[in-house]
Order: structure tokens, then C-alpha cells, then sequence
């Protein structure tokens, strides 16, 4: 209906968007009733002459009714914005469901940092490879990320996949999606972390299954890896 | 204390021009002090939004009329990142505890309180005259923190560590210790300020004046009063840490030795969140008082108001983490955080169709208090309901930092600050300075200042769906961002016209100030006490001591005619 | 102005000005220091080993000493308000001089531990906890330090005989803060010095 967020590519995107009409509209009609009624009571009742106002204290609950019951109402509007939003949220910040591309995030003054662990699997290792401000993922594969950061308080923001987290010094913070379009994307740092917040900017390449092969290929011939992990990646 | 406010009141005519102006111990004229002060402020805080609007709306130009400040702070008027950041932790700073602060609990609570208890003055006059001059301190403190080497705070206004912690993140270093100095001694004079309004309220009421027949400003104020006493503690305990992080090395915010860098947060937002209460709730009972004296009716639900009020305040000390969703904080206790806060807007939906239904059936008189009142409480909902998606930890995900965050409080804040805050000049103006305001001016002011803080406001909700992060010195590195141009160049157009909608206003005030109407006691034909004292009222306030017969809204009851609709408090209901 | 009459029927009936405002001022204080203890048991139960090895090197001896030195002062104050309440100028003076030199006893005793730490090479600099315990005991020294102050007024006060008849409630609102800061100590006292 509104064209508003930017593109969605992530497979839980659309629960969260989701979540975010439920409550449009809600608060919607909660805006235009509310605003609506206010415009009539000013001009309803406007001075005019002969005309006296009620004496109305509203300490009978008979008359609290009229603000009682709307007050109920909206207690269980609120409680159900809530448990309709509880699943996507244990969805997106829960469990990474299980992966076979892990990358640590890595924010320092004022870069990303992007590690792979290489053809074995394993971080701290030789073949470990870390790439400057490029994020390289297949498409329609969950990415199970790691976030940390070197110096002060960043946040993972991935607009495309309507993922945010804080980067913690000292702390792995586990993150994940799962892309389902090909393309190229932007990374952004949501959180004031000095005078070069506003540079910190990453990119996210989302190939496909060909393509993201024939990167893991470039970056990490076969010759150079250990002959029998070849293909784990 | 009280004996000692009337043997001043006896000697009033003696008062040197430094006993009665400068270092006063009149609440009214210390409530006019941080008035004034908060105005300033106010003027500093606005400068500083004009530099920052127009950085986003053509970043990395020159600013029109800042040439002349030198470098390094700003280069031919051209910001630098350095100084947006600063600029942006300042405002927020300077917004919340040296303007919002000052004039609705500093100046209205002070003028107020006494006033509206029927009481001579504060019951500690001494220690409200050292909580203005500490705040004052306060206030040279942080506008002294811009002149220094490496220039103000740029840590953001939430002063997160590590970057906060340690000078090599910022570049800052005598800025954020001043900062935090500043903060200090804010917070100092509003503790001694709380203890002025609560031990007023709760031991110096007139005979007659029981709780439940408080005016509900006074319930707002000492509400906030207590909200801030008891969160303001925790962040007092933080800022010493902070410091000691800062000057002598310690490490309870780095992690590498043992700290933890989201205790801050816990600590910052503990206070922070209940804070957004202590200066709302004023600006709610400006328009509470308002609104049944305009609509000739009694507020409708006075105690569902009081004890709603309650409820805000308690539920607001289990709300602090909904800051912190994407913080990193354990993922299952979010929904607890979600849950109580969204329960918040229950006991506000009450106050308001309160406010609502108190209107029903009234003979509305649109004065230009009246016209700000229900200004607040139309745009005050768009505030409320927009924090229902913030509340929201799923929908938090994508909006938490954007610019969606900026325009929702904004909304809420300036709403209850800056209309609530007109709301009550507007209304007390006569009784503050003894003279009427324009009307004409004051109308003109109020639909310029209400258009063109939504035409400001509003495209930032766009702006913040669209991704757009909080604090970026120039969003259109970004090219998702690009498009949102358009929707800065018009926000800020429409803030420096929002600003110059002031002007009528400043006019205004101070024409009145010394060329207004004379107002005689009780312009509005109002019940609560501070109109049956004269206006302005003297020091000791009361030619003598009332007494209460009645709850402080009794307008129209059926045994009143229509051209005397009202009924002093301090005059027994005829039965 | 001079018709305002502040009699006794003028409010309506509630606590004394001065003792409320104590109270409020009390609460004020409890979350500060309940912040900062608050903090330091997160920070201690996040950190299992380390904290306990650290914890071993603070004197218990002298924070048992320094426990019984405040609670003392506590009792001389409770016994130099009740002096006051009879007038008994010769026994308000002599009890309100006890608990000033309790407060300086204990201060005393604080210098001694702090010096004997900093020899060893426990500086705040050297870890968390080290970092907590200066700055508690430090925060809850300057409280003993405000205290003591506030007593030896009202100790001069009462040897000049100046405490009668209008301000002889002050010893009482001292009194309140001066339990408050024994108070505190009940908890750092504990915290600090049993854990380990």
C-alpha cells in the first residue's frame, strides 16, 4: 500500500513488516478516532450564548465507563501487537538455525571487518581470509554471523534484511538471514561511534549458488587448500 | 522555614536590589529566574538544531550567518563531523535538562506549587534559592564545555562508553568530563528543588486541603518529583563511574578488565526512560489545569487521573530496557521489557480521554492557553501512539536508531514540553507578571507554531522507515539514503520557520512583560488558590491564610447561574 | 503582609517540615548508593574466580573494627538526641562530641586501610574490583566526612548553648543521616569484606 521501507530480501523481512502493518493499522484508526473526536468536541462545543456547560465530575464509575472501557480496549490491542510480534522476534534474535557459512563481523573506527574461516571451516586458522567492508553471501543460504567489535559501540545494520544489532567490545554477538535475492546491497552503522559514524559503510553482495562458487574459488584456489577439505566451505 | 518566609514578607520594602532580584528566596521570583534561564537555553539549544538541520539538509555547505565562528569548530561555516557530533549530543542535552527541566518543573513547579497549596513559600526558601544557582553553575558549566580544547561532548546525549569512557574514541576530552560535571550539579539542583516540592506539598497545605483536592499540576509535579528522585540515583552512581573511567583509569566500562560497557545503559536508561515522564507530566498538568477552566466543566475523573498518573510513574521504572532491544542484552528477557511498556500507554490512554471527555458538553472558550492545551493533547497522541511501534521489540528491530525514534519523541516531547510548556505561560502569565498577554499574538503564534512543527516532524517518520540511521553528519553517503534529500531540505525549511513562529511569541512576552493589560486577580475566573492571591502576588504571597472547602474543579454545578460559574477553593460551596 | 498568620492550625496536620525533607533527601541517597551496589553485585556475579582472589586482600579485621566504631557512633547519637530532649546540655555535648570522634576514629582507621592496600599494590587501577572498593568506600567516606561535619556544628551549637530552644530538632534530622550512613556500611561492610 505505501511504498515506505526499503526492498525486503530476507526470509524473516516480511514477518517483521508484517508486525510493523498490524500496529499501522491499529494505531491508525487509534489516530484518525482519536483526532476525529477531539475536531468534533472543540467545535460541538464551542461558547455560545445561553448555552451552559454540564456539570460532568466523572467520579461515578458509570460515567468512568466511557474512558474505562476504551482503556480496556486498548490494553488488549496491546497485549496482541505483542504476542503477534513475539514469534518473529524469537525468530530473528533466537536460535541461528544451523549454517554452513559462518563470518565474524568485526566493527572497528569506522570500518566492517568480515572473516571467513576458509575451506577448513575453522577461525584462527591460516586460510582464515578478512575482507574490508564486503560482506559475500549466496543466496537462499542462512548466514550464521558473529558480531564484535575492536574499539567502541556499533550496530549492524542491514536495511535490505531488516536486521539490526549492537556490536559489543569483547563480545560475540550471534546475528543471522538468509537472503533470497541476488544483488548488491548496502551495510550501515546505526550506532554513533565517533566523528567517521557517518562513513562506516559496508556492502553486501548476495550471489548466486554459481557465482558465490566461483568466489570461494578465486579467493581460495584449491591448490593452496588442504587437499581434503576442499569443498566444505 | 515558614516563620522565616514571613518575617522576610514583613520586611520586603528593606530588600536590597541583589536580596530581591539576584539571590532571592521568593519562589516566584526564583521560579521567574529559571524561566528566564530556561529561555536562554532554550535560544543555544535552538541554534544548535538550525546548525544541525541544515547539515542534513545540504551537508558539507556553509551554514547562512555562522561564518564568523572560528576554526576548528566550524570552517567558514562549513560543519565538521567532529562538531555535528557534538551538536547533536548538546541539543539533546541542553533540550531535556537545561530547557525542558528548568522552565516546566524549575520555573512552573517553583511559581506554582507554593501558590497552588495555599502556602507562603517553599518550605526550605534557602535551598531553592542554592537549586537555581546550582543549575545556573550548571548551565555556564556546559555552554563553558564548547570554548574548550577538543571541544563539547560528542558522545551523544545518551553517552554511551566505551566512546564516552575514553578520550582517543572522540578526540574530546575536557568536553565530556565537563559534561558529566554539568549533568552532576543539574541533577543536584533538582534533588534539592524535589525535596522543595514534595515536603511543600505533602506538609504545608492550607487547612482544608486534602490530597484529593490537589490541583492536578500539583499532582504532576510531585509525581515527576518523585519519579526523579528515586531513577536519578542509580545514574548518579553510573556518572561516578564514568568519571573515575575518565580521570583516573579505571575500567568498569571497558571489557577488557573486567567491565561491562552495557551496565551504562542499563544505568542511563533506569533514569532516562521515568526522566521523559518527569518533564511530560508537567506539560499534562498545564493542560489539565486549562482545560476545565476554558470548558467551564469540572475535569472529567479526577482521581482516575491521579491514580493513572501513579501507575505511569511505577510502570516507568520497569521500562528501560525497550532503549536497549538491539543492545545485545539476553533476547528472552525482551518480551518482559515489551510487555510493561506497551501496558504504559493504558494508564496515558485514561489521561487523555479524560482530557477528551472533559470537553464533552463544555461552553469551550478558544483562548490562546486553551488553544495550546488542546494543541498538546492532539499532537501529544501522535507521540503516544508511534512509541506503540518502538514498544514493539519485532517492529524495534528495524526502527530502533532511525529517524523514526528522532520524530517520535519529538513528538511526545515537544508536544508536552513546548506546547504544554505555552500552555501554562499563556494561562499564569497574568498571575507571573501581573499583566495580560496579546491574545491576537498569542493565537497568531500558536497555528504557526502548530503547522510547522508537523511540517518538520513529519516527513522524519518517512525518513526514518525508509532506514535512515539517527546522527549521520551526512545520511547521502549512503545511496538508499539518496532519495531522502528532498524530505531534509523540507524539514528544515520548515524548522527555521518554525523557529521564526518564536518570534510573535518573544514579542509578545516581552511587550506584556512591561506594556500589557494590568490583570486583576483571577483573569480567567479560575478556583485553584494562586487566583485568589494578587496578582503577581508578594513575597508571603496570601494577605491571609486561606482555608479549602472543596476539590479545585467545581465550574457549573447546578446550583451556580451562568455569569458566576465558579467557586474559589477558598470559599465554602453553597449548598 | 504582616496579617499572614502562621499558626499551628494553618496546615493541614502532617510531619515536620525539616524531618520530611530529610526522609525525601534519604531516598534520594538510597539509589545512589543502591545503584552502585546494585552494580557491583552484577559485576560480581558475572565474574566467578578473579573477584574472590582479589577479595582476600582487604583487611577484615579492620572493617569488623570500623563496623563496631560506626555502630557505636550510631548508639551516642540516639543517646545525644535523647540529652537534647531532656535539655541536658553537659550530656547532649558530651555525646554528640562521642559521635564526632567515632566518625573520626572510623576515618582514622579507613586511612590506615587504604594506605597498608596501596602499599601492597592495590591501587583502584588494579582490577574491578579493587576499582569498586575505593570507590565505594571512598563515596561512603565523604558521607562519614558530611556527617561528621553537620555533628561537630551541632556540637559547637550545643556547648554554646545555642541549640535551644529552636533548632534542638536538628540533632535529630543528623541523626536520621548519620544511621543512614551506618547503614550503608551494614551493606558495604559484607560486600566488600565477608565475600570472598
Amino acid at each position: 500500500m505505501f511504498d515506505w521501507f526499503p526492498k525486503n530480501i530476507s526470509t524473516y523481512g516480511g514477518d517483521i513488516d508484517a508486525v510493523f502493518w498490524l500496529i499501522f493499522y491499529i494505531v491508525g484508526a487509534g489516530f484518525i478516532l482519536g483526532e476525529a473526536v477531539i475536531l468534533y468536541l472543540v467545535i460541538r462545543y464551542r461558547r455560545k450564548e445561553g448555552r451552559r456547560a454540564a456539570y460532568i465530575a466523572g467520579d461515578k464509575i458509570s460515567e468512568l465507563a466511557w474512558i474505562l472501557v476504551p482503556a480496556a480496549i486498548v490494553l488488549v490491542l496491546d497485549l496482541g501487537i505483542d504476542f503477534a510480534g513475539g514469534e518473529a522476534w524469537s525468530k530473528v534474535k533466537g536460535e541461528t538455525p544451523a549454517s554452513d557459512i559462518k563470518v565474524i563481523v568485526t566493527g572497528k573506527q569506522f570500518n566492517w571487518n568480515f572473516t571467513y574461516p576458509g575451506p577448513d571451516g575453522q577461525f584462527g586458522t591460516d586460510d582464515d581470509l578478512t575482507l574490508e567492508n564486503e560482506l559475500h553471501v549466496p543466496v537462499k543460504k542462512v548466514v550464521d554471523l558473529s558480531l564484535n567489535s575492536e574499539d567502541v559501540l556499533h550496530s549492524f545494520f542491514v536495511p535490505v534484511m531488516r536486521l539490526k544489532q549492537d556490536c559489543i567490545p569483547g563480545r560475540k554477538i550471534p546475528a543471522w538471514f538468509e537472503a533470497t535475492e541476488t544483488g548488491e546491497y548496502e551495510i550501515a552503522c546505526a550506532e554513533l561511534c565517533g566523528y567517521g559514524h557517518y562513513t562506516m559503510r559496508g556492502f553486501l553482495f548476495v550471489h548466486s549458488e554459481e557465482d558465490y562458487a566461483k568466489w570461494t574459488q578465486e579467493r581460495w584456489p584449491p591448490a593452496a587448500a588442504d587437499s581434503t577439505q576442499v569443498g566444505q566451505l | 522555614m515558614s516563620s522565616a518566609a514571613t518575617a522576610h514578607a514583613t520586611h520586603e520594602e528593606k530588600l536590597s536590589f541583589w536580596r530581591k532580584y539576584i539571590f532571592s528566596v521568593d519562589h516566584k521570583v526564583i521560579g521567574k529566574q529559571y524561566l528566564f534561564l530556561g529561555m536562554f537555553m532554550a535560544l543555544v539549544g535552538g541554534l544548535l538544531a538550525y546548525l544541525m538541520r541544515w547539515e542534513l539538509a545540504w551537508p558539507e555547505s556553509p551554514v547562512p550567518g555562522t561564518g564568523w565562528i572560528p576554526e576548528p569548530t566550524m570552517f567558514q561555516g562549513v560543519v565538521p563531523p567532529e562538531f555535528y557530533n557534538a551538536i547533536v549530543t548538546m541539543h539533546g542535552t541542553i533540550m531535556v535538562f537545561f530547557v525542558a527541566m528548568p522552565i516546566l518543573l524549575g520555573a512552573f513547579g517553583n511559581f506554582l506549587i507554593p501558590l497552588m497549596v495555599g502556602a507562603p513559600d517553599m518550605a526550605f526558601p534557602r535551598l531553592n534559592m542554592m537549586s537555581f544557582w546550582t543549575i545556573f553553575t550548571a548551565s555556564v558549566v556546559m555552554i563553558a564545555s564548547f570554548f574548550v580544547p577538543g571541544g563539547a561532548a560528542s558522545a551523544g546525549w545518551t553517552g554511551y562508553p566505551p566512546l564516552s569512557a575514553n578520550p582517543v574514541y572522540t578526540g574530546v576530552n575536557w568536553g565530556i568530563t565537563l559534561w558529566i560535571l554539568g549533568l552532576a550539579l543539574e541533577f543536584a539542583s533538582f534533588l534539592m528543588g524535589g525535596i522543595n516540592f514534595l515536603t511543600t506539598t505533602v506538609s504545608m497545605r492550607a487547612r482544608g486541603l486534602k490530597m484529593m483536592r490537589l490541583p492536578l499540576m500539583v499532582w504532576m509535579q510531585i509525581t515527576a518529583a518523585v519519579i526523579f528522585m528515586l531513577s536519578v540515583g542509580p545514574l548518579i552512581a553510573g556518572a561516578v563511574l564514568l568519571l573515575l573511567d575518565r580521570t583516573a583509569g579505571t575500567s568498569f566500562y571497558t571489557v577488557a578488565q573486567g567491565g561491562d560497557p552495557l551496565l551504562w545503559q542499563h544505568l542511563f536508561w533506569f533514569f532516562g526512560h521515568p526522566e521523559v515522564y518527569v518533564i511530560l507530566l508537567p506539560g499534562l498538568g498545564a493542560v489539565l489545569e486549562v482545560l476545565p477552566v476554558f470548558s467551564r466543566k469540572p475535569i472529567f475523573g479526577y482521581k482516575a487521573i491521579v491514580y493513572s498518573t501513579i501507575v505511569a510513574g511505577v510502570l516507568s521504572f520497569i521500562v528501560w530496557a525497550h532503549h536497549m532491544f538491539v543492545s545485545g542484552m539476553n533476547f528472552k528477557l525482551v518480551m518482559p521489557f515489551s510487555i510493561t511498556t506497551i501496558l504504559i500507554s493504558v494508564p496515558f490512554t485514561i489521561i487523555l480521554l479524560a482530557m477528551m471527555a472533559t470537553l464533552w458538553k463544555g461552553a469551550i472558550r478558544f483562548t490562546t492557553p486553551m488553544l495550546f492545551a488542546v494543541g498538546t493533547l492532539a499532537m501529544f497522541i501522535i507521540g503516544g501512539l508511534t512509541g506503540i511501534f518502538l514498544g514493539s521489540a519485532t517492529a524495534d528491530i528495524y526502527l530502533h536508531d532511525t529517524y523514526f525514534v528522532v520524530a517520535h519523541f519529538h513528538y511526545t516531547l515537544i508536544s508536552a514540553v513546548f506546547l504544554g510548556g505555552f500552555t501554562a505561560m499563556y494561562f499564569w502569565f497574568p498571575k507571573m507578571f501581573g499583566r495580560m498577554m496579546n491574545e491576537t499574538w498569542g493565537k497568531v503564534h500558536f497555528w504557526l507554531t502548530l503547522v510547522f512543527f508537523n511540517l518538520v516532524f513529519m516527513p522524519l517518520f518517512k525518513a526514518g522507515l525508509g532506514g535512515e540511521m539517527r546522527r549521520l553528519y551526512d545520511p547521502f553517503q549512503y545511496d538508499f539514503l539518496k532519495p531522502h534529500q528532498p524530505l531534509h531540505k523540507f524539514a528544515t525549511i520548515a524548522a527555521i520557520l518554525l523557529f521564526a513562529s518564536q518570534i510573535p511569541f518573544l514579542i509578545n512576552f516581552f511587550w506584556s512583560l512591561f506594556k500589557g493589560k494590568i490583570a486583576d486577580r483571577n483573569p480567567w475566573q479560575a478556583n485553584t488558590l494562586e487566583w485568589t492571591a494578587p496578582s503577581p502576588p508578594p513575597h508571603g504571597n496570601f494577605e491571609i491564610a486561606p482555608s479549602v472547602y472543596h476539590g479545585p474543579y467545581v465550574y457549573s454545578a447546578p446550583n451556580m447561574n451562568m455569569k458566576e460559574d465558579w467557586q474559589p477553593q477558598d470559599q465554602p460551596l453553597a449548598s | 503582609m504582616s496579617s499572614i498568620a502562621v499558626t499551628e492550625n494553618y496546615y493541614e496536620k502532617t510531619m515536620p517540615i525539616g524531618k520530611m525533607g530529610i526522609w525525601w533527601f534519604l531516598a534520594s541517597e538510597i539509589m545512589v548508593f543502591g545503584g552502585l551496589i546494585g552494580s557491583y553485585i552484577l559485576y560480581r556475579l558475572a565474574s566467578a574466580g578473579a573477584w574472590a582472589e582479589m577479595a582476600h586482600h582487604v583487611s577484615t579485621a579492620i572493617g569488623a573494627i570500623n563496623t563496631l566504631v560506626l555502630l557505636t557512633s550510631s548508639l551516642t547519637m540516639v543517646l545525644a538526641h535523647a540529652a537534647i530532649e531532656d535539655e541536658n546540655r553537659r550530656r547532649a555535648k558530651l555525646y554528640l562530641g562521642l559521635t564526632v570522634l567515632g566518625g573520626l576514629l572510623f576515618l582514622g582507621f579507613k586511612a590506615i586501610e587504604y594506605t597498608t592496600e596501596i602499599s601492597n599494590g592495590f591501587t583502584p587501577l588494579s582490577g574491578t574490583f579493587w576499582a569498586f572498593y575505593y570507590t565505594m568506600t571512598g563515596l561512603h567516606g565523604l558521607h562519614v566526612l558530611g556527617g561528621m561535619i553537620a555533628n561537630f556544628a551541632l556540637f559547637v551549637m550545643a556547648s554554646r548553648g545555642t541549640l535551644w530552644p529552636n533548632t534542638h530538632q536538628r540533632v535529630e534530622y543528623c541523626g536520621l543521616y548519620w544511621h543512614f550512613v551506618d547503614v550503608v556500611w551494614i551493606f558495604l561492610f559484607p560486600l566488600l569484606y565477608l565475600s570472598y
